[in-house]
């Protein structure tokens, strides 16, 4: 990847504080309307605060409706902002105009989940990768040659670029969408469970791939997942969302090793692994934990 | 529910007054001197404008239609300008043919494009196609078209039927049912084809749900799979097509009463509008608009019956 | 799909080849569009193809038979057939075209802001096209002759307007899911304009449909406009088809045959138009131009094999499945079977659309012993759900049993008849479903769901029935049976819904359960709970359970024994703890050393990670 990443290293702030951040979330509170005629509004995130530095993963782990991607996509200008602020590189951007939207996916930029449905099946890759590049008003030429780049970069055929998404597999269509998001060297990328889709060994391998391309570019992830292990292996820190809440964020052996909080606890301890005796402790410790606690309930911790 | 149906109804009242606003205001457009039309040309201007006068035509369009609406809303659809007839008799003497028309093709309807469509989805094979060219065929060709072609072979070639004419039900069954059988049939092919058609796709779709494969795993047998559950399941949309076939059904029902004389409601539109008669077209305008309101409503109360998911809307 | 070399071989076939070209190899397309341009053909030149002019008449030739000249004959006038339907034909056709134009051009532009962008214009939009739809098109008409007068060029503008929800609403439909999608999500995030992002990711989409119904909707004017023309209220004198038949039908006693030319004309045009149409669907079916409002997770695609693109078997790289390593994954008791489950050299085959077969499972033994919990391990497309739907005799059309023995409690299942295995599901074998959601009909309550197999199976009474079901919900302990009895499926979350499928598996006592990736669909916290559930009724049952899954964590944490599968063929078998950890295949080592259990927490983060720049 050339080095065409600005990281804003003019200051270089305490590890710490959100003053060095690249992305600062304040009090965040996003909500849909309701279902229904005066239906009150579904509050999704109920004043979320967090913070990525620059070459940094945070990670971001909630059960499903916990909110976890809609933070994602407010900081993308997806859903609106209802209070609270998105700071990015010392600028407000939770209300800008479309326009200058539009100039930021020069800096942000975004992995979905789903490489079926987020690569439109009509367009060749070629296409698709060249869709920032013209966005950003490169010229055809510029951005055929820039498409090869990324192919290679996200070690794909130089030929995928003629290809139809559905000539791949979920991994390869998975590195399209990566290749994609690093067509105009981002600062940060928000990964919304970017192999949650994807089989067992092909999830390393994206993985792997994320992680060699932050270290050569210093890019940022705001990496969203519902799997822990994911996010321990992926991230400088964790942040544990619950009901549209951050309940416990801090360094990723400290949060996956030592949680404070129960929910985190529970979360853990309720992920099964692939070791027979490890798995036997874990459970009974769940058990004692939580599920005479729950008994009954159903779901109830959801 | 209750509050379901008091709403659509609120609805289609709303529509049905713009409908009618809309309606009055265009029709009255063209300055289509009535009074001269009913006198002739020999008629002094005294006396025709003393007859507009006395069909309010000389008052402002917008009065003429708060008055038309204040006796519309009492069931009072005033008289005719060119036959003098009482509108709402007229159509009330009418009704009763196109109604029996329209319950028997939508009987018609229903059973058979269900039973086709059924078929068709869960055996597939020849059945299948053949369903599916007589829904193209059926679909493709013009309604009257086919009717023609019906009277052709089944009135005048083969004199089964007569060609023209009606017998009310009260009056023989018999005869009735001889004059009504064709015009049903008519009416039916195309509406057969459309819902069979709409049937078998929605049978095709469910079967490949996975809760039928789970009922099948439960050991239940294939009959019951499919008449409780998948015709249940495929009921809802064939439902939505078949009412607005309905709507398509009145446009043929002026077609087909036309061809073999049938003294309906269709007839009737094509005697009085092309003639311009606002109190006639109002009124027929407005039975037809209820007619469509209330087919929805009902298939939308059956929908709501048949899947437990669209109640909440 | 295993992804061994990050790169797909070359496509054998290239698959986009153009619709036009698609259109014309499908026979009913070709002949249709030939048709259609036939008839535009002689309709535009008929100046030069007719015999006579269209006005003249001799009442000496009324009725008269073919003759040199006029090979068509006369008509009760004396005018010239020929002529007539070529010169009718320009104003019937003409007219289509005009209420087209009027519909296209307010319905496409209109459908696409209103799906797009939502909000008042769509409200309103859609309100006008309710009330467009609840008026009678043909009474409408009739009336507007009486506003408009009796030229038909105006009625065809009226029509227009009629037929407009036609478009407005399946292009509103259509970019309305479109919207949705992630990949316009992905063009926003691009920064990428609203009027391009329409023109590249929703046009292309909408554009085959509006396609189809341009075709559908001309038949439906034109059948419209010649009726309207066969009441009488076209302007008198000019040849239209429906004038035409007009005539033929006041004669229809003396002179039948007049009916024909007018009504084979209007009939091949309509029937052409709809033919077009259906061909037009094929050729554009398998373009990947649908809206994707399907979900394809890899759930969903685990269910229905994807073999029969032949596109998508490319995606498969080759590079190491060469050669099946069944060698050390023989069972250690392939000789010996299991009482409760056993499947010997079990083969599965689909039936390809274009003909011949494909082999998705190639050879698999497994046994289940009663008391047992056995995992079936593998990625998507290994073929484990195949086998496991194989056991219970419910593989999806075109699939079937093409090698092997699969017996289920000594019982030879393989060739039974079917309704002595229906037997045996529900009762001996019983299944618990991936999707809970997706696995309960939605048209009956949940309590119905449960008791009907009971008392179709059991033949039990219907109070014995609801008495077993609330039981049984207790048991999978759900807090308010009564209450979730009564409940729809859509009122239930996700991991009750697994719960009462659990319990519906349960409710005719079956001793062997087949759970397809039982917790996949849910939560950690529930699937731990839902696992504990299956412990405890395993236990307090003595169940054999076959447990499909591809998440070694939950094959710890509750099988004795596992079968790793891939690409249709078992690797190795063994007990959990060996498998687990000292796996002989080099597979399943790959596979366990992609769990990222073990994995160290990334060191926290230094601001000179940055500085690499």
């Amino acid at each position: 990847m050339p080095d065409s990443v600005s990281t804003d290293m003019s200051t270089d702030p305490p590890p710490e504080t959100p003053a060095g951040a690249l992305l600062t979330v304040e009090d965040l509170r996003v909500s849909f309307p309701g279902k229904g005629w005066r239906a009150p509004r579904a509050e999704v995130l109920r004043g979320v605060s967090l913070d990525v530095r620059p070459g940094e993963t945070l990670g971001l782990v909630g059960e499903s409706g916990s909110g976890k991607t809609t933070i994602g996509r407010a900081i993308l200008g997806l859903v609106p902002v209802h209070s609270g602020t998105i700071t990015f590189a010392g600028e407000r951007v939770d209300r800008v105009t479309a326009r200058r939207r539009r100039e930021l996916s020069r800096d942000i930029q975004v992995v979905f989940q789903d490489p079926y449905t987020s690569l439109n099946p009509s367009l060749t890759v070629g296409d698709t990768l060249s869709e920032p590049l013209l966005g950003q008003g490169y010229g055809a030429r510029e951005a055929r040659a820039r498409v090869a780049r990324l192919l290679e970069r996200v070690e794909l055929p130089a030929d995928a670029a003629h290809r139809l998404p559905r000539e791949f597999s979920g991994g390869q269509r998975q590195r399209v969408a990566i290749a994609r998001a690093l067509a105009i060297d981002p600062r940060l990328i928000v990964c919304d469970e970017p192999v949650s889709a994807l089989d067992l060994t092909t999830q390393k391998t994206v993985l792997d791939l994320l992680l060699e391309i932050q270290e050569q570019t210093g890019v940022s992830y705001l990496f969203v997942s519902h799997d822990l292990s994911v996010i321990r292996f992926m991230s400088h820190r964790v942040a544990v969302i619950r009901h549209g809440e951050i309940v416990e964020m801090g360094e990723a052996a400290e949060v996956t090793a030592g949680p404070r909080h129960p929910y985190t606890r529970a979360l853990l301890l309720s992920a099964p692994v692939a070791d027979v005796a490890g798995q036997r402790e874990r459970r009974e410790a769940f058990e004692r934990e939580f599920r005479a606690r729950e008994a009954g309930t159903g779901e109830a911790v959801i | 529910m209750l509050s379901f149906i008091a709403r659509r109804t609120a609805a289609g009242a709303a529509l049905l007054f713009v409908i009618s606003f809309l309606s009055y205001m265009l029709l009255s457009i063209p300055d289509m001197d009535v009074g001269r039309q009913l006198l002739g040309q020999g008629a002094s201007q005294d006396l025709v404008d003393a007859r507009n006068a006395a069909l309010g035509l000389d008052r402002p369009v917008l009065a003429q239609y708060l008055d038309w609406l204040a006796h519309a809303v009492r069931g009072d659809f005033g008289t005719s300008w060119f036959s003098g007839e009482d509108v709402t008799r007229a159509i009330a003497n009418r009704l009763p043919v196109t109604v029996s028309l329209m319950v028997g093709v939508t009987l018609v309807t229903a059973v058979l494009s269900f039973l086709l469509g059924v078929w068709a989805g869960v055996r597939r094979g020849a059945i299948d196609r053949f369903v599916q060219v007589f829904a193209v065929v059926g679909y493709a060709l013009p309604g009257f078209l086919v009717t023609l072609v019906i009277v052709l072979v089944f009135a005048v070639h083969l004199r089964w039927f007569p060609a023209i004419g009606y017998v009310g039900l009260t009056e023989s069954f018999g005869g009735w049912l001889s004059t009504v059988t064709l015009p049903i049939a008519a009416l039916s092919v195309g509406s057969v084809a459309g819902v069979s058609q709409q049937v078998r796709g929605s049978v095709i779709d469910v079967m490949r749900q996975d809760y039928v494969r789970t009922l099948r795993a439960r050991g239940l047998p294939p009959w019951r799979i499919v008449f409780r559950h998948v015709l249940r399941n495929a009921s809802a949309p064939a439902l939505a097509v078949l009412g607005m076939q309905f709507v398509g059904m009145l446009g043929g029902a002026v077609l087909v009463e036309q061809i073999f004389g049938l003294p309906g409601i269709g007839s009737m539109t094509v005697n009085y509008t092309t003639r311009g008669d606002i109190p006639v077209i109002m009124a027929l305008v407005m039975f037809s608009v209820v007619g469509v309101i209330m087919i929805n409503l009902v298939v939308d109360i059956l929908i709501g019956w048949l899947n437990p998911k669209a109640r909440i809307a | 799909m295993s992804e061994g070399a990050p790169i797909a071989p070359a496509v054998p076939a290239a698959p986009r080849t153009g619709t036009v070209r698609r259109l014309l190899r499908h026979p009913l397309g070709l002949a249709s569009a030939a048709v259609l341009a036939a008839i535009v053909l002689a309709v535009l030149f008929a100046p030069a193809l007719s015999p006579a002019d269209p006005g003249v008449s001799s009442l000496r030739d009324a009725f008269g038979g073919p003759s040199a000249g006029h090979p068509l004959g006369f008509d009760s006038a004396g005018r010239d057939i020929l002529t007539r339907l070529l010169y009718g034909g320009r104003n019937t056709l003409g007219g289509a075209v005009i209420a087209l134009s009027v519909a296209l051009a307010l319905g496409v532009p209109g459908g696409l802001l209103a799906g797009y962008y939502g909000g008042w214009f769509d409200s309103a939009a859609s309100w006008i096209v309710n009330l467009v739809m609840a008026l009678p098109a043909m009474v409408v008409l009739l009336a507007s002759r009486a506003i408009l007068g009796p030229t038909v060029w105006v009625l065809m503008v009226v029509l227009g307007f009629l037929v407009t929800p036609a478009f407005f609403r399946l292009v509103r439909g259509i970019v309305a899911s479109v919207r949705n999608e992630l990949y316009v999500d992905a063009a926003k995030v691009s920064g990428l304009r609203d009027p391009r992002i329409v023109v590249r990711h929703v046009l292309i989409v909408v554009r085959a449909p509006i396609i189809i119904q341009v075709a559908l909707v001309s038949g439906i004017a034109i059948g419209l406009q010649a009726g309207l023309e066969f009441l009488g209220i076209g302007s008198g004198d000019t040849p239209t088809w429906g004038a035409m038949l007009n005539e033929a039908f006041k004669n229809i006693q003396r002179a039948p045959s007049l009916m024909l030319w007018p009504g084979l004309a209007l009939g091949l045009t309509s029937g052409a138009l709809v033919l077009l149409a259906a061909a037009l669907r094929d050729a554009l079916e398998d373009r990947g131009t649908a809206p994707a409002s399907r979900r394809r997770s890899r759930r969903a695609a685990s269910a229905t094999p994807a073999i029969p693109a032949g596109s998508a078997v490319s995606a498969v790289s080759p590079g190491t499945g060469g050669t099946p390593q069944v060698t050390n994954g023989t069972p250690a008791d392939a000789g010996e079977r299991a009482g409760l489950l056993s499947v010997r050299d079990l083969a599965v085959s689909y039936v390809l659309p274009g003909g011949g077969t494909r082999e998705v499972v190639h050879g698999v033994d497994l046994d289940v012993r009663a008391g047992e919990i056995v995992g079936l391990v593998g990625e998507s497309g290994s073929g484990k759900t195949q086998t496991a739907f194989s056991i219970l005799g419910i593989l999806p059309e075109g699939g079937r049993v093409s090698r092997g023995s699969v017996t289920v409690g000594g019982e030879e299942i393989v060739g039974m008849p079917e309704r002595r295995h229906r037997a045996l599901r529900g009762s001996v074998v019983a299944y618990v479903p991936q999707e809970p959601m997706s696995n309960l009909d939605p048209a009956f309550t949940v309590g119905s769901q449960l008791v009907e197999p009971m008392r179709h199976k059991l033949r039990i009474s219907r109070a014995e029935a609801v008495r077993r079901a609330l039981d049984l919900l207790s048991q999978v302990e759900i807090a308010d049976p009564r209450r979730t009895f009564d409940s729809y499926p859509h009122e239930i979350s996700g991991g009750m819904a697994q719960r009462v499928l659990i319990a519906g598996a349960m409710s005719c006592d079956p001793e062997l359960l087949v759970a397809d990736e039982p917790t996949t669909a849910l939560d950690v916290m529930v699937q731990a709970e839902v696992l504990g559930l299956l412990r405890r009724l395993q236990r307090e049952r003595g169940l054999g359970v076959l447990l499909v899954t591809h998440n070694l964590g939950v094959v710890a944490d509750l099988c004795d024994r596992v079968a790793v599968m891939r690409q249709g063929r078992i690797v190795e078998t063994g007990t959990a703890e060996q498998v687990l950890h000292a796996p002989r295949d080099p597979y399943t080592r790959k596979l366990l050393g992609a769990v990222l259990d073990d994995a160290p927490a990334r060191r926290p983060w230094q601001p000179s990670n940055a500085e690499v720049v």
